[in-house]
């Protein structure tokens, strides 16, 4: 079907590599794209150590009064699985998404920096390690305490010295301050090769959508992270140097590491959808065979929503007493941001409006991201409304909420993209049949569990709680909540047997398998080392259109 | 606890079998008061509006996966539209509109739940949040007690409350869903928070903000009761606590033991202020900020070793032997 030409290069004809050099061939590449499968694989790995954490939890709640792990293990798990999830699953997967893609897709050999690149990478997953150490380094000489237990929002002054004694909370600090450097690198790195790197012909405005996005998301992550550094480096001080920052009872302030953790917290909240805004930007076109509906205005959208989301962080707040007027403020800017994400919708269901639709995996994943995060991102509108916010603000309400956006939302998108992308990057297809029972089994898994938290909390259930009373109205929906949590499993060990099955036994994939129109499906499966045998010339946005369709090429209408 | 038997409570609860009589369930669906009814009526707007907005962009996609699904066999492409201004303008203009009408609304519900001033006649109280209990203070009435915030109910009249929040440690949040909306504890603020209750009743909430280990047994209860119930409960907390000649060796025991560094019992040398005053102990339904129920062997369970039914919480087990543990419980149980 390819209506390209192979590059004449040679491909790599591989002859038995001893496994030694091939260890070392990964650990020392500075190659995008070995990069980016690391950072993936390794987020894939994250993940399901942050999903078995929080199957325990869901155990535990399954009905009041259980006794499966004590209050410090839940809140301990707790504290793992949101910081897990965050830092060291959102964030590698979209860094190395956007890694392995963007030089592919602007049609560039590698990024701007490549051994700045293997540099954030192996930041992160030593951050990630020393996270996890802590399950055994946190005991420390005071023999107390392990893996962190105060949150993934860390409020002060729980964190300080008084309150959570032993090392947990360092460890927490320091892995968090390690991976952020790299990911602040990897951020320039991405900005630098995005500015710098496109191919002959791709002006910005004919950049693919997915690269836009991505260079939005690494401008909030420039931003944004530094100051949560900057804070984490304060409450080291507090708890190693006797410092008073955070320290209420010595005059320090508690409000101000909120200011500051959600300074950060809030464009990181976009930093981890906009990934997912990227992924389904692309595959939405190309299995409605559609062209995106109103690039310019996606791109608007996407840059306000960088601009607006840098200046919403108090809707976390809204329940600490600020004064009205600045609840009213943040109420308003957080109801704006609202708006680009709308217009993302309409124009994401505009695509497929008029198209020819083909429902295979990508496209599946992708529809459940679309209705997914529109209920999160409704929810979202009930708590920007600050009275309503005022009632269910750290309930399980906001637990539903944000599990609809990053695991309705992001998840699934990270899903479509895992499918859609694994064919580039291994040469192999994924089973479909595998595929679409895992999604059924997560449509109904994810809803069954996320669906009742809302009820649960507006019934007026706190978050982070690690047992309940009985009759207060809960039961039900929890004990709904753990049985999802069955579905779900299920669902991730199909994706795992997807995954390790299709690396070796999958169908050839193809240079392009899906019939797509962005540059990295003009390469082979695998890409070479070099990517590319020439630098690509582009004339619009879907440059592989205008070669399947030389007749009706796109340049002539954008 | 059995995981059979809470599984057989569960059944219970959920088919309505053991309603417990005047306790309310915390649900914000069930408002005793304005400031819950007002967040729920923008609560009601709210899903009418976003349920408006979410059905319509459900349709349309469910429509073109119904309508627009590509044909086996036909590989032709189907006509590439690239955009269309007025419709772009259109749904960016409209939510536009929608989100200025939300935000005008609850912008008016922000200025009237948020309150600076008492209201007229309403009941005062300073709220301490401590891991994990809270504190009453009634301020010039001169009572301090835990537990329990009990406040008066007049035939008719709504009582509004008006509570001063302040955390001895570390956040905390104060959440009763029925009586209004919550309002965070911090310990370098002081926070007010207006709540009202329109019916005499037993309600209860709790903690909201991850506060450490035993967050999740930092429950409230608030008694609103008649009038003159509320006036007997006041005089009784005003006076000092009960000498009773009969537990005198019980007495003197808890004077001995360090439970006074922590507790105070108003009128002996007990005056620790770490820890729930025990002055009226036994005027408490609960104890253990609600964890338990306070009954004759609840009371000697916790006094034996608190960290069986509150692992975690900040009294330890202080290794009396269960003849001193039942001297010392006589004693307390006279605290009426
Ligand atoms: C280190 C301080 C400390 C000491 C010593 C201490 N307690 Fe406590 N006690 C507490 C704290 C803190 C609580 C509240 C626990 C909670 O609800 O989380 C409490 C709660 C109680 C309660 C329940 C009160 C209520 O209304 O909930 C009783 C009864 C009690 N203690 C009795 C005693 C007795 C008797 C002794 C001595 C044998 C004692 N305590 C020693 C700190 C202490
Ligand atoms: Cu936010
Ligand atoms: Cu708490």
């Amino acid at each position: 079907m390819s209506v390209l030409q192979p590059p004449a290069g040679p491909r790599t004809t591989e002859g038995p590599v001893p496994f030694l050099s091939r260890l070392h061939e990964w650990v020392a590449t500075t190659d995008h794209k070995k990069l980016g499968v690391m950072y993936v694989t390794s987020g894939i790995i994250f993940l399901i150590i942050a999903g078995l954490e929080a199957t325990m939890m869901r155990w535990q709640l399954a009905w009041p009064g259980q006794d499966v792990v004590g209050p410090e293990e839940f809140n301990r798990l707790f504290t793992m699985h949101g910081t897990t999830m965050v830092f060291f699953v959102g964030m590698p997967v979209l860094l190395g998404s956007a890694n392995f893609l963007i030089p592919l897709m602007i049609g560039a050999r590698d990024l701007a920096f490549p051994r700045l690149n293997a540099f954030g990478f192996w930041l992160f997953l030593f951050g990630g390690l020393l996270l996890y150490f802590s399950y055994f380094g946190g005991q420390g000489l005071y023999g107390m305490g392990s893996a962190p237990d105060v949150g993934w929002f860390a409020y002060a002054p729980l964190t300080e010295r008084t309150f959570s004694r032993g090392h947990s909370t360092d460890y927490w600090i320091l892995g968090i301050f390690v991976a952020g450097i790299g990911s602040t690198a990897t951020g320039i790195n991405m900005i630098a090769t995005i500015l710098g790197m496109r191919c002959r012909g791709m002006s910005l405005m004919k950049m693919p959508l997915f690269v836009w996005i991505m260079l939005v998301d690494c401008f909030l992550i420039v931003i944004a992270l530094p100051p949560l550094a900057a804070a984490q480096i304060l409450l080291l001080f507090d708890r190693q140097l006797g410092a008073h920052f955070f320290d209420a009872q010595a005059g320090g302030s508690a409000l101000l590491w909120q200011n500051l953790f959600w300074f950060f917290g809030h464009p990181e909240v976009y930093i981890l959808i906009l990934p997912a805004f990227a992924f389904v930007s692309e595959i939405i076109p190309v299995f409605s065979r559609k062209v995106i509906f109103g690039y310019p205005l996606m791109v608007a959208a996407t840059v306000a929503i960088g601009f607006i989301s840098l200046g919403v962080w108090v809707h976390h707040m809204f329940a600490v007493g600020l004064s009205p007027l600045i609840n009213v403020i943040f109420m308003g800017s957080t109801m704006l941001v609202g708006v680009p994400t709308g217009i993302k919708m309409f124009n994401w269901v505009a695509t497929m409006v008029g198209g020819r639709i083909r429902l295979q995996t990508p496209m599946l994943f992708s529809l459940g991201f679309l209705c997914q995060f529109l209920l999160g991102g409704l929810t979202g509108i009930f708590l920007a409304t600050v009275p309503f916010d005022w009632q269910v603000s750290d309930s399980y309400f906001v637990v539903g909420h944000f599990h609809y956006v990053l695991f309705g939302g992001l998840l699934f998108a990270i899903l479509a993209a895992i499918y859609y992308w694994f064919p580039k990057v291994t040469g192999r297809m994924m089973s479909e049949r595998i595929g679409t029972w895992q999604f059924w089994l997560l449509i109904i898994g994810f809803n069954l569990t996320f669906g009742p938290m809302h009820v649960s909390g507006m019934l007026g259930m706190p978050r982070r709680i690690y047992t309940y009373q009985l009759d207060r109205g809960w039961e039900l929906w929890n004990l709904l909540s753990s049985i999802g949590v069955i579905f779900q499993l299920l669902a991730f060990a199909l994706l795992v047997w997807n995954l390790l099955r299709s690396v070796f036994k999958g169908r050839e994939a193809g240079d392009d398998p899906w019939d797509a129109w962005t540059l990295e499906w003009s390469t082979t499966s695998p890409p070479p080392a070099y990517n590319f045998d020439e630098e690509p010339v582009v004339h619009s946005r879907r440059p592989l259109w205008d070669l399947k369709h030389p007749d009706d090429p796109d340049w002539r209408y954008e | 606890m059995n995981g059979w038997n809470s599984l057989r409570d569960i059944i219970a609860v959920v088919s309505g079998a053991n309603s417990h009589g005047s306790i309310q369930r915390p649900s914000m669906f069930d408002p005793a008061g304005e400031p819950a009814a007002l967040v729920l009526d923008i609560t009601w707007l709210l899903v009418g509006i976003c349920g408006a907005i979410g059905v319509v962009v459900l349709a349309i996609i469910a429509f073109s996966l119904a309508r627009c699904r590509a044909i086996p066999g036909d590989d032709r492409e189907p006509a590439q539209v690239y955009g269309s201004n007025p419709i772009e303008l259109a749904w960016t203009v409209i939510p536009l509109l929608i989100v200025f009408v939300l935000f005008m609304v609850s912008a008016r519900g922000i200025f009237e739940l948020e309150r600076t001033t008492p209201p007229e006649g309403a009941i005062e109280v300073t709220v301490v949040g401590h891991r994990w209990w809270w504190e009453f203070d009634y301020g010039d009435l001169g009572v301090i007690t835990a537990g329990e915030l009990h406040v008066p109910y007049d035939e008719g009249k709504p009582t509004d409350i008006y509570l001063t929040l302040e955390s001895a440690d570390v956040a905390h949040s104060f959440w009763v869903p029925q009586l209004g909306p919550k309002m965070d504890v911090i310990p370098d603020r002081i926070n007010h928070l207006w709540l009202q209750a329109n019916r005499p009743g037993t309600f209860v909430g709790q903690c909201a903000e991850y506060c450490g280990n035993q967050h999740a047994n930092m429950l409230i209860t608030v008694v609103v009761e008649p009038r003159k119930d509320f006036e007997k409960w006041l005089s009784n907390q005003q006076r000092p606590a009960v000498e009773d000649p009969s537990v005198a060796e019980g007495r003197r025991l808890f004077l001995r033991t360090s439970c006074i560094n922590c507790h105070t019992v108003r009128g002996t040398v007990a005056n620790g202020t770490f820890a729930p005053d025990l002055t009226h102990l036994m005027s408490r339904n609960v104890i253990g900020s609600g964890v338990v129920r306070n009954t004759h062997d609840n009371l000697r369970e916790w006094v034996w070793d608190p960290q069986n039914i509150k692992p975690g919480c900040e009294m330890p087990s202080m290794k009396l032997t269960r003849e001193e543990v039942d001297l010392v419980c006589d004693y307390l149980e006279t605290l009426k």
